[in-house]
């Protein structure tokens, strides 16, 4: 399974590179969620797999003993998972108003302020 | 004595103080400026015959001791000879300036700069830590910036203070370098205390980076070939500045740091014969170039240049002698430089014009001035009975007694002098002498201060040239420790007839004879720029623009305005660098075993991720792409159910409706997808996209393979119940080990709550669109 | 979107919900739960609650502008970190403890009012953002 999981996280990265090399701001932002799942579970499976083992210490134990899911990585990507939902609303937020000013939704026309000249 | 620490820092509390004067009110008590270099030269002066005995004045403060960094001052009779150039030229030229640049919009700014340029220097030579000299050190570069671009609305000012800042910025590295190194090595920053480990100075195998650095350092702050055209450059600047910056002290700061570290290099030889050679060859340079110059200015920068060359050789010589002769040297010229410039300030401040072939005939509007500028130039030629006739014979005694190839040295000092005979005529008296060019028109008669400054500093020249036993006292007491074995120098006027007074007659006939027959023009000065493409300051120059252009066109190529290009390039980049590792060497095994292992579920939830994913990639519709989003996203919240990570599916499946809700909201009301790319564009992207895939799931497995270091787990897992009281050991990491990360998390939140609240709500007036 | 059941089962499911979310707010420390998760589905819930009913009534509900949840959680979180300097002069988010268990909750410390300010703010983000947004289509 570890395997598979490691190229489902090759398969997630592609997809979201793919979207977001795409010209559409629509498709850039669900390439930026779906990239978003794939660093998810490549630090998920960082830890290691273990199954039905949650990180919590036994209530007559005192500390966690034997097999259990590394519990490092799942603080990082609770984290990660809340930050990327006020990534998500900010940027599509930002999409809508930039539709609404400029009056498109292709990349490519919103270039203007880098040109050197 | 804490009054040597407040001495040191009052020019900067001074400055502060004058920021809060203001400019409309600062303009009324101008003159007020000069009592701080006053006060200072006075308490320098004050303190002299102490120091001259031998006592020397220390002040040791605890700044940054874990780095070495103290405010460690130290007075002795080097440190003090530079203070009193520094407050005593300093004193003149503030008084100077009051009436050089009266009324100017920016008068203020000036004396903010100059009195922190004061500071820095006093700093400077003061300081016994080596890391608080280089602070100082940026600081007067830094300063000199400001100065020589006071005209900063003229880009040919702004140029000049760019390369002197990046020249003489490049020695600070040096110096900073060499700080360090030496500091590492001897175990010590206190610049007195490196002495007593000479064998790091005198044979070691960081020695010759020692040597590099040093003079990289020195020789760029004064101005030795090839770095020293940056000081013509630098003459941009009011006159007073270069009289102050460019000719009596910053440009000796290099003078000062290598006589610092002569003992301790001594006995390298490798580092007296490197300062002969550069000195001597930068005097010649510089002397000739004298030649070619038609405004005053210039001349006086190339004979500065030609005079620092000078030092520079003397040191070199490394005798007693020379060293001796080298510090009266520091004198003498200070004294005369100065004048000269000043007396040239008043030339252009009174004619308007400091070009050399249209000035003449001013001695009748401007007689005080004239008299200042002879004495100073017959100080600058070394005539009797000058303070620099007695540096000139110093020059030849040392040069004739100098332990390699006496004729040689000398032939070049008196080739040297005889130019500096020549530039000092053609400054302080050729303006004066002759018939007044009608071009000229009327000179009114300058404020007493803009002549009487310049006269008070020649007549210090013929003072000191009668009486050298005011010199002489500071050599009563070992000046460096490398005069210990001499006995003090005996300084005076007549030595009776000798080798050295025939060479002294003949350099000042030859110089007159020069200064009668050769008349500089600009026909002469444009023959010369011809070879001006092989100086080094157009090869810098050249250097310069190249790296320019190519930034500019790396810029174009890489920063095009294109976000897919960006992430091309990355991607491309990575998976071409990292991923030829292992492409070439995979390390994977996938063997049957591990599918038999596979669950219905796992295949069902595997299933399903790439179901939702080709969904999402390859719809047409926004809405689809949208629920194939979605779906994704409780696929992974069963991944994290599965193996133990309850909290994250929980999170995973809130966040996941969320995120959903807000594109229905959104997207909604976005266009369509526009048909934007073409095939080949996508084929393309699909390569890229699928290569960094694969790279990166190799990756993976390679990692995997490895055996993970656990040892942050193992910590949480055993403390968090008996540290942090908890049993749900992922939230114990978020509330408390790693407490402060989430209080940031929440804050970063917040600040994207308020974005979307202030994008949405606040609307731009129609003014501001 | 006018449904009855919707409707219907919106305005008992809310009430349950947020004690749901208080639920596992407070069991967080020892079970899986936390202020992220409590507060997701409390802010869940009320969104809930405002497709079926519309927006300005979930508003009447809310009585104060969700944005303030936010500041108020800040502070919380930050006093309850500050405390250890200022109670015991320990240092920097040091948890404290209340010797004694208390009944459902266990023990009571400084991590909770950290946890209950982390759930404020969550809430606070969520609902702002969902509901500025729904506004402004």
């Amino acid at each position: 399974m570890e395997i598979l999981l490691a190229i489902m996280t090759g398969v997630l990265y592609a997809a979201g590179i793919y979207l977001i090399l795409r010209r559409s701001l629509v498709k850039l932002i669900i390439g930026i969620v779906i990239l978003g799942n794939g660093v998810n579970l490549l630090i998920f499976l960082m830890g290691g797999l273990v199954k039905e083992r949650p990180p919590l210490i036994p209530e007559d134990g005192k500390m966690l003993e034997g097999v259990f899911a590394d519990p490092v990585p799942q603080a990082l990507i609770l984290t990660a998972i809340v930050i990327s939902f006020g990534l998500q609303s900010f940027a599509i937020v930002l999409i809508k108003r930039a539709y609404k000013v400029l009056k498109t939704d292709d990349i490519d026309t919103l270039n203007k302020t880098d040109d050197i000249t | 004595m804490t009054l040597f620490l407040y001495v040191i820092l009052a020019p900067f509390l001074f400055a502060i103080l004058l920021f809060g004067i203001g400019q409309q009110n600062f303009k009324r008590i101008t003159l007020l400026a000069s009592i701080l270099p006053i006060a200072l030269f006075g308490y320098f002066l004050s303190l002299t015959p102490t120091v001259i005995n031998g006592d020397v004045l220390t002040s040791f403060t605890e700044w940054v001791p874990s780095l070495g960094i103290n405010l460690d001052f130290r007075l002795d009779n080097l440190a003090l000879l530079f203070s009193l150039l520094i407050t005593g030229v300093g004193s003149i030229v503030f008084l100077y300036t009051s009436q050089y640049l009266k009324g100017h919009p920016k008068l203020l700014r000036f004396y903010i700069f100059l009195t922190v340029f004061m500071g820095a220097m006093i700093g400077l030579v003061t300081s016994n830590n080596i890391l608080t000299l280089f602070i100082f050190w940026e600081l007067t570069s830094i300063s000199s910036f400001f100065l020589i671009s006071f005209n900063n609305t003229e880009a040919s000012s702004r140029k000049s203070a760019i390369i002197a800042l990046t020249i003489t910025g490049l020695g600070g590295l040096a110096l900073l370098a060499f700080a360090v190194l030496a500091g590492e090595l001897t175990g010590t920053y206190s610049i007195a205390e490196m002495l007593q480990s000479p064998e790091v100075f005198a044979n070691n195998a960081y020695t010759s980076y020692l040597i590099l650095f040093l003079f990289l350092a020195a020789f760029t702050k004064s101005a030795q070939f090839p770095f020293h055209f940056w000081l013509p450059g630098a003459m941009k600047a009011p006159t007073p500045v270069s009289t102050y910056l460019h000719s009596a002290t910053m440009v000796k700061a290099g003078i000062y740091l290598l006589l610092r570290f002569t003992p301790h290099f001594n006995g390298n030889e490798s580092f007296f014969i490197i300062l002969l050679f550069v000195g001597g060859f930068t005097m010649l340079y510089a002397a000739i170039n004298t030649l070619f110059k038609t405004d005053l200015k210039g001349i006086l920068a190339y004979s500065t240049i030609g005079a620092l060359g000078i030092i520079v050789f003397l040191i070199g010589i490394g005798t007693a002698a020379s060293i001796t002769a080298a510090i009266v040297f520091i004198v003498v010229h200070a004294l005369y430089k100065a004048s000269l410039f000043l007396v040239t300030g008043t030339i252009d401040h009174q004619a308007g014009t400091r070009d050399i072939t249209k000035l003449g005939g001013l001695r009748k509007a401007l007689l005080p001035l004239a008299i200042a500028g002879f004495i100073a130039a017959l100080s600058s030629g070394g005539f009797p009975p000058t303070i620099g006739f007695i540096g000139k014979d110093l020059i030849y005694e040392s040069t004739l007694n100098a332990s390699i190839n006496p004729t040689l040295l000398t032939t070049i000092a008196v080739i040297t002098n005889i130019f500096m005979v020549f530039a000092g005529l053609i400054v302080g008296v050729k303006p004066f002498s002759g018939s007044k060019p009608e071009s000229l028109g009327a000179i009114k008669k300058p404020h007493f201060i803009l002549w009487l400054m310049p006269m008070l500093l020649a007549a210090l020249s013929l003072i000191f040239g009668l009486f050298p036993q005011w010199v002489e006292v500071l050599f009563t007491h070992q000046i460096t420790p490398l005069l210990t074995s001499v006995e003090s120098p005996h300084l005076a006027i007549w030595h009776g007839f000798n080798l050295i007074l025939l060479l002294s007659a003949i350099t000042i006939i030859s110089g007159i004879i020069i200064y009668f027959f050769w008349k500089p023009n600009h026909r002469k000065e444009q023959q010369i720029k011809r070879i001006e493409y092989l100086s080094p300051r157009s090869i810098s120059l050249q250097f310069a623009q190249l790296f320019h252009n190519t930034s500019y066109f790396l810029t174009r190529v890489f920063q095009n305005g294109y976000l897919r290009r960006y992430i091309m390039i990355i991607l491309v980049l990575l998976t071409l660098v990292f991923g030829i590792h292992i492409f070439i060497n995979p390390r994977i095994f996938l063997s049957l075993k591990d599918i038999k292992a596979l669950n219905w579920n796992e295949v069902v939830i595997l299933f399903m991720m790439l179901i939702s994913i080709l969904f999402t990639v390859f719809t047409k519709s926004r809405l689809t792409a949208i629920a194939g989003m979605g779906v994704l996203g409780y696929t992974m919240c069963f991944i994290f159910v599965f193996y133990g990570a309850p909290d994250l599916a929980m999170t995973q499946f809130s966040i996941d409706t969320l995120t959903v809700i807000l594109f229905v909201l959104v997207v909604y009301r976005l266009p369509k997808y526009l048909k934007l790319s073409n095939p080949t564009n996508r084929i393309r992207d699909g390569i890229i996209a699928t290569s960094f895939g694969t790279f990166l799931a190799f990756t993976i497995i390679e990692i995997m393979n490895e055996t993970p270091v656990k040892s942050t787990t193992a910590f949480y897992a055993e403390n968090a119940y008996l540290l942090a009281k908890g049993k749900n050991v992922v939230n114990v990491i978020l509330v408390d080990f790693r407490g402060f990360d989430t209080m940031i998390e929440v804050s970063v939140l917040s600040i994207a709550a308020i974005g979307v609240f202030a994008l949405l709500k606040l609307h731009l007036k129609k003014h501001e669109k | 979107m006018k449904s009855v059941i919707l409707n219907t089962v919106s305005k008992t499911l809310l009430p349950l919900l947020i004690l749901f979310s208080v639920f596992v707010l407070l069991r967080g420390h020892y079970l899986p739960g936390g202020g992220f998760i409590g507060g997701l589905i409390a802010a869940v819930a009320f969104i809930l609650h405002a497709f079926a009913n519309g927006l300005t009534e979930t508003r009447k509900l809310l009585r104060i502008h969700p944005g303030f949840l936010i500041p108020v959680g800040l502070l919380l979180a930050v006093i309850s970190a500050l405390a250890p300097i200022l109670v015991t002069g320990e240092p920097l988010m040091t948890g404290l403890w209340h010797d004694k268990d208390i009944a459902i909750l266990g023990k009571i410390g400084s991590a909770l009012f950290f946890d209950t300010g982390v759930y404020l703010v969550v809430i606070g983000v969520c609902l702002t953002i969902i509901f500025t947004i729904s506004e402004s289509v």
